[in-house]
Parts: C-alpha cells; sequence; structure tokens
C-alpha cells in the first residue's frame, strides 16, 4: 500500500493515482450528475447550488465539517430524503441521464438501482440469512429457494462476510460483531443489484482494523459499483477516493481528484479544512 | 481563595474557615415536602392492602373447585359462579376480536402514515382523547342506541322481517360496546410500540427498495406484535371489569343456560356482583358468595396485567440489547 504512495504537503496520505488521473479521466462517463441543486429542509436552505458530476465504477468522497449538506446531498440522491416530511428539492439530478425526480419516476425502483449503506449498521432484527434474502423477496428477484440460496450466499462473498457467517445463517444478525454487521448491510444492499452504492459514514462507529475491512471492501467493490461516500475522516477518503467533493455550509467549495484536493486544493477554505484548522 | 482545604491522612478535611461555610444546614420544607411525598405512597400502598386483605380474608372460605365451576343456586344463595365467569370470558374474546385490528390500524395510521399536521390526524387525536375520557354509562347508553337500536333492528327489519333476533341486548353487543370503550387502550399501546421502533429500520427497508406497505408488513408490524399484544391484554383487563357499558347491551341477571351464539344474552362477573350485592333475597347468605366473586374477578384482572407487564418488561430488555 505504502510503496510509490505521494506524499502531499498537506501529510495526508494518497493512494498511488489510480488510471483515472490526468486526461483519461475525461474519457470515463458520468454516472450520476447534479445541475444547480438546491434543498430545502421547511424553509431553511440546507444545499445552495450543487453541481457536480460522479464517475462510473470510481469512488467518489464528499467531505465537509458538521452539518454541511454532504448527508443531505447524498440522501436526495436515491431520494431517501423524500422521507422526510417539509423537504424539497430544486434542480436537477441524472443518474444515467434519467431525471430521478422527474414525474415518471418511481422512487422504489431508484432504491433498488442506488443502494444506501447508513452511519449506524441497521441490520433487522432477522437472521443473517433474511436479512440478506429482505430485499430480493420483496422485489420478487428469486423465484425458487435454491435461487434464493444463490443470491444471499453470493451478496455475503461479495461483502467479504461470508467466511464469517457461513456456519451461523440463521441466527441472529444482531449478535455479529459491529464491523460485521455493517458488512452484513453492505451484503443486503449487493443482493438487491444495485449499480451505484451511496455510502454515509459506514466506517464511523467502528474501531480501526474493522474499518480497514471495510475500506478494503469498499476497495474492492469500486471495480464494479459506482461508489459515494460522505466521511469525517480524512485519511479515510484520501485512503479511498477517486474523487473528493469538500462541502461547506451548504455549498459545494470544491471537487477534484483525490491526489490534487489533498497535495494541492486550488481553494483556501478546503486547505484549511483539510489541515485541520477549522471543522 | 487563600486558604484552600487540606486533606490529612485519615481523610478528613482539616480545619479551615471553608468548613464552617459549607455546614450542614436543616432544610425543613424539604424535610416536610420529603415526609409528605412518601406519606402519599402509604397512603396508596395502605389502600390496595386494605382491599385485597379484606376481600381475601372474607372470599377465601367460600373459594373451591365447585364455586368456580358450578351455576348459582336458590336465588343466588347457593352454588357457584361458573356461568359468570364463562360469559365474562366469551365477552372479552369478542370484544379483543372487534377492538385489536381496529386500535393496530388507527395506530399505524396515525405513527406510520399521517403527517402531524394533517386535519385527519388532529381529529383522531381529539377523538382518541376524548373517547379515553368518556364516562362508562355513556358507552352503555351509546352501545344501547347505537349497536342495539340502530344496528340490530334495522338487521332484523332487512333479514328477518321485523322478527326480534339483533334488535335486544346480546353478547355482540355488550362486545362491541367494550371495544368502542377500550379502543384508546389499544391505539396508545401500540402507538408507543411504534414508536419504539427505531426509524433506522424502516430506511433500511426503504433504500433496499421495500414501498412503505411492504416495510410495515415485514419490517415494522413483525418489530411489534408483543406490544400489541400487551395492548390486547391490557384492553382486557379494562374490559373484564367494566359493568356499565354492558348494563343495558347484553348482560343478564341470571340465565339458565350458558350463551351459544351472538345474539344470547350472558351472565359477567362485574355485573354478577353488582346483582349479588343489591338484588339478592338473603344478604347475609349472598355475602361469601358476593366476597368470593370480588375476588375472581380481582383475580383473573391482576393475571391479565401481570402477564401484559412481563410482556412488556422482556420486550423493552430486547429493544435494550439492540441498542
Amino acid at each position: 500500500m505504502n510503496t510509490g504512495a505521494t506524499y502531499s504537503k498537506l501529510a495526508i496520505q494518497v493512494r498511488p493515482g489510480t488510471k483515472t488521473e490526468g486526461k483519461k479521466a475525461m474519457e470515463v462517463p458520468s454516472k450520476v450528475v447534479a445541475e444547480n441543486v438546491d434543498f430545502y429542509y421547511g424553509q431553511t436552505r440546507a444545499l445552495r447550488g450543487i453541481s457536480l458530476a460522479v464517475k462510473e465504477k470510481h469512488i467518489t468522497a464528499l467531505i465537509g465539517p458538521s452539518g454541511c449538506g454532504k448527508s443531505t446531498f447524498l440522501r436526495s440522491l436515491n431520494r431517501m430524503n423524500d422521507l422526510v416530511p417539509g423537504t424539497r428539492v430544486e434542480g436537477k439530478i441524472y443518474i444515467d441521464g434519467q431525471d430521478i425526480y422527474a414525474k415518471s419516476v418511481d422512487p422504489i425502483l431508484l432504491r433498488r438501482k442506488v443502494g444506501m449503506i447508513f452511519q449506524k449498521s441497521n441490520p433487522f432484527p432477522k437472521s443473517v440469512y433474511e436479512n440478506v434474502a429482505y430485499g430480493v423477496k420483496i422485489n420478487g428477484y428469486a423465484k425458487k429457494k435454491a435461487e434464493l440460496d444463490e443470491i444471499v450466499e453470493k451478496s455475503l462473498r461479495d461483502a467479504a462476510i461470508w467466511d464469517e457467517v457461513r456456519d451461523r445463517l440463521d441466527s441472529s444478525a444482531l449478535g455479529l460483531s459491529g464491523g460485521q454487521q455493517q458488512r452484513l448491510c453492505i451484503a443486503r444492499s449487493l443482493a438487491v443489484k444495485p449499480d451505484t452504492l451511496l455510502m454515509d459514514e459506514p466506517a464511523s462507529a467502528l474501531d480501526p482494523i474493522s474499518t480497514a475491512k471495510i475500506e478494503e471492501l469498499i476497495l474492492e467493490l469500486k471495480k464494479r459499483y459506482t461508489i459515494i461516500i460522505v466521511t469525517h475522516n480524512m485519511q479515510q477518503a484520501a485512503r479511498v477516493s477517486d474523487y473528493t467533493a469538500f462541502f461547506f455550509m451548504g455549498e459545494l467549495i470544491e471537487m477534484d481528484a483525490t491526489s490534487k484536493m489533498f497535495t494541492n486544493p486550488s481553494r483556501k477554505e478546503t486547505e484549511d479544512y483539510i489541515t485541520g484548522r477549522f471543522g | 481563595m487563600s486558604t484552600s482545604p487540606v486533606i490529612t491522612p485519615g481523610g478528613g478535611i482539616s480545619s479551615s474557615p471553608v468548613e464552617s461555610q459549607m455546614k450542614h444546614r436543616l432544610d425543613v420544607p424539604g424535610k416536610i415536602f420529603y415526609f409528605l411525598t412518601g406519606s402519599a405512597c402509604l397512603i396508596i400502598v395502605a389502600m390496595v392492602a386494605f382491599i385485597i386483605g379484606n376481600i381475601f380474608i372474607n372470599g377465601k372460605d367460600h373459594l373451591s373447585w365447585r364455586f368456580i365451576t358450578a351455576a348459582p343456586e336458590e336465588g343466588m344463595t347457593a352454588g357457584g359462579i361458573f356461568p359468570a365467569i364463562y360469559g365474562t370470558v366469551l365477552l372479552v374474546v369478542l370484544m379483543t376480536i372487534a377492538v385489536v385490528p381496529v386500535g393496530v390500524m388507527v395506530a399505524i395510521y396515525l405513527h406510520e402514515y399521517s403527517s402531524h399536521t394533517s386535519l385527519l390526524y388532529k381529529a383522531t387525536r381529539l377523538a382518541v382523547s376524548n373517547l379515553a375520557g368518556v364516562p362508562s354509562i355513556v358507552f352503555g347508553l351509546f352501545g344501547l342506541g347505537f349497536f342495539v337500536k340502530g344496528f340490530g333492528s334495522n338487521i332484523d327489519r332487512l333479514f328477518y322481517g321485523g322478527q326480534l333476533v339483533f334488535g335486544q341486548p346480546a353478547l355482540i353487543w355488550a362486545a362491541l360496546t367494550l371495544a368502542v370503550l377500550t379502543l384508546p387502550v389499544v391505539i396508545l399501546t401500540t402507538e408507543d410500540t411504534l414508536r419504539a421502533i427505531p426509524n433506522e429500520l424502516r430506511e433500511a427497508s426503504m433504500a433496499l427498495g421495500a414501498t412503505k406497505f411492504q416495510t410495515i408488513m415485514h419490517t415494522v408490524l413483525p418489530q411489534a406484535v408483543t406490544g400489541i399484544l400487551t395492548g390486547g391484554i391490557l384492553a382486557v383487563s379494562r374490559g373484564a371489569g367494566e359493568v356499565a357499558p354492558i348494563l343495558f347491551t347484553g348482560a343478564a341477571y341470571f340465565l339458565p343456560e350458558l350463551p351459544h351464539k351472538l345474539t344470547s344474552q350472558f351472565m359477567e362477573l362485574g355485573y354478577h356482583i353488582f346483582v349479588l350485592s343489591t338484588q339478592s333475597p338473603d344478604v347475609e347468605a349472598t355475602k361469601p358468595i358476593l366476597y368470593s366473586t370480588v375476588f375472581v374477578l380481582l383475580a383473573l384482572t391482576f393475571l391479565l396485567n401481570l402477564v401484559a407487564i412481563i410482556i412488556r418488561s422482556q420486550m423493552r430488555a430486547r429493544l435494550r440489547r439492540r441498542a
């Protein structure tokens, strides 16, 4: 991991450059595009004119101090904010070119495509198996038990937790450790076959070893999924993400390749935040 | 402060000006208040002990297997109370069947669907709290007017050619009247249960592409079962002791046979106590029977409450383990 790593002047270690850096980045298609997005909780404006593009099969980190709007933005990408009364979105958000707030879009179908991992691991108080099977059953993806078994196993393998739970599929998910629960939640999301994963501080409640496992998993998942991750942990953003967007007071201050953001940010606010001068 | 207290090797604080500032002060109003609050508690305990003790001491001699399984004899001065127990059980079972589904649905609407600013939400809230405050005798009259005369007579006119079948006091009307009375209990308990289910679980379900309905059916309700059960039991223990609502809607003074259809009249423990204490031809002969009947009713209600408390505490423990 360390070999060839760039050491920034901001003393944060950045992952060695990926293929996407430089000119090639322009060729990667955008999965998610936000155009001038405003968000309101009642009268309060939580997001101001956010415009950004998220590259397909890359990891984009959203950073910023608490209350800066990064979680709000994340939750508007699968319309989870629809569930909060009195909220309103203005502007456009496109996923695969489809305006997700268009009248013809069913938020239920959108959420199958855009999975979400929450800050606090929230497995259902059911068995490990039932947790993963939940979304599959609800969406009617498996016709036979054998098919369901297969999807459950594959999802657990993809979430790098199969070996730890294969012998206890029928015991309660609440008996798993915090890190295992979070990976189970990831498996549960993968079972619904999304192509984009939204992660809201997925490792903030975990110990360093569990965090490392989650990060490793995120890097692995990048091969097949577009991932947007909200994090308070600068090192984590530097370690896992390809692109970083810095939010402050409901505005997008700067977004660039992570290596650029952590070594040579264009905006003073970004540098101040990353170096820990505020936030 | 110039002189700070010095801690001596003995653990005490050495004499210094600070000590006099911290000298024990006699807090007279505080002591009186403490005494009053404690006495208030003692009064409650004494009252309950007196009621239960009195009833147990006077009622225990007449309690027997025969008393619980036999019918009243000789104008209620001998025999048992089986028909009243049977009627009570039948009544509350029917009541539960009616009240739980409706109460649970109201609670689901209030907690899962409605916005707290909507008109229907506010109206339902107001209705539920008013319902809880209506005196039970009013429910009795309401039951007579609404169910017996309103529903029953119209059913008779439409389906039985005016023959008297449903248009008279009956088990089903008494059960429905009690159901209306206990509706607030079920609604409020269920709402509490729904509130205790973490919102993260609903979000997890929705984030997996579940609809609101699927979320309620597969995530919310399975979690709420014990709470709903508790609500049902509390409703039963409330309903089992009520006399006024069934006075005009179905309870009978004495019946030679057990109720066997929805339109039968029935004997009931609470009403039987009322009858024993006011209508007996021989007061002295009835007295031990009366005590024992009250004892049975109390035991039944306490038992139900106890079961509800146990279920609830287990549910809370489970929720704590989750958190």
